[in-house]
């Protein structure tokens, strides 16, 4: 299990994209993972407020969900988004790093089903929310 | 009665493609992604241009989903905007230069945004354009689709829900 783990995190480590964000694994293993996006200038969607842009907090979502399926006792360390629906309840605040953590509460012989949540600085008032389903195997 | 000269098409396509570009250019994420606009008519185009940096499955290789679901959800508020906004780049309410410095009209702000991922992105440029269902006065639904080498071989689509800004002009529903 712990070498699963091991290799959900180099392969997440080595993606090209997630490299360009900036992303960082805090925690990995059993179906969870938590993964933050720092601040940067080139993420902002509104240049008058500096808030950063919906679809880098999607991309943040997309992988956090990834990595939480991958790391799962019951797959193959492998996956693809089938479909994922992100709810914006509010503008990351400006300067602040935001942080996702997905959960992979249910999975079948072809389909996990993941939850994830983003927050900012506040840990009372989630940024994003996000739900989605991946391929297994 | 003489009816107005119609403007020359040169200053018409001028004002047009450069409020497009203004619009397009000023969100640093966009110039990040590297998303850019066609535009024929009020008929927008997103272009994605590839770069290595939107892999997302190195091994495949891929393009990574989060740029599929921040291309569909920025093809979607553009095309939002441009409806939105023409009437005001026309009637010249909204000066162009003011928007190229960077200054901003209020834009639609996503709500929800849902991604089907149907094929996967292959590492070459992709293209999208967004159908606007329903747009009031405070919501808007719009559904977007991209593509890469075949239209009518989709690689995602998907669907969003926004909330217009707020303006006193305009109350019709």
């Amino acid at each position: 299990m712990v070498d699963k783990t091991r290799i959900a995190k180099q392969f997440i480590e080595l993606i090209p994209h997630a490299k360009a964000l900036g992303l960082e694994i805090l925690e990995i293993g059993n179906g969870e993972a938590e993964i933050v996006m720092p601040y940067g200038e080139h993420l902002v969607g509104n240049p008058k407020t500096g808030v950063i842009h919906g679809g880098a907090v999607s991309a943040l979502m997309d992988t956090c969900c990834g990595a939480a399926v991958m790391c799962h006792p019951a797959t193959p360390p492998s996956t693809a988004t089938l479909d994922l629906r992100i709810d914006y309840m509010r503008g990351a605040t400006p300067g602040q790093a935001v942080r996702a953590r997905a959960t992979c509460h249910h999975i079948t012989r072809s389909v996990a089903f993941v939850r994830a949540e983003a927050f900012d600085d506040d840990p009372d008032s989630p940024v994003a929310a996000a739900t989605g389903s991946f391929t297994v195997g | 009665m003489t009816k107005p000269h119609p403007e020359p098409v040169q200053v018409v396509k001028q004002r047009r493609d450069a409020a497009l570009r203004a619009l397009a250019s000023c969100v640093p994420y966009n110039r990040f992604l590297g998303i850019s606009f066609d535009r024929r008519g009020d008929e927008l185009t997103g272009v994605l241009t590839f770069d290595d940096k939107l892999i997302g499955n190195p091994m495949l290789p891929a393009l990574h989903g989060g740029v599929t679901a921040a291309f569909l959800e920025t093809t979607a508020v553009m095309a939002l905007s441009w409806e939105y906004l023409w009437d005001d780049f026309e009637s010249g309410l909204i000066d162009v230069a003011q928007l190229e410095a960077g200054d901003l009209p209020r834009l639609p702000k996503t709500v929800d945004f849902t991604i089907d991922y149907l094929r996967s992105g292959l590492p070459r440029d992709a293209y999208a354009r967004a159908r606007i269902t329903r747009l009031g006065r405070r919501y808007a639904s719009v559904h977007a689709e991209a593509w890469q080498d075949n239209r009518s071989r989709p690689i995602a689509q998907g669907a969003g829900h926004f909330v217009m800004p707020e303006r006193a002009d305009r109350d019709d529903d």
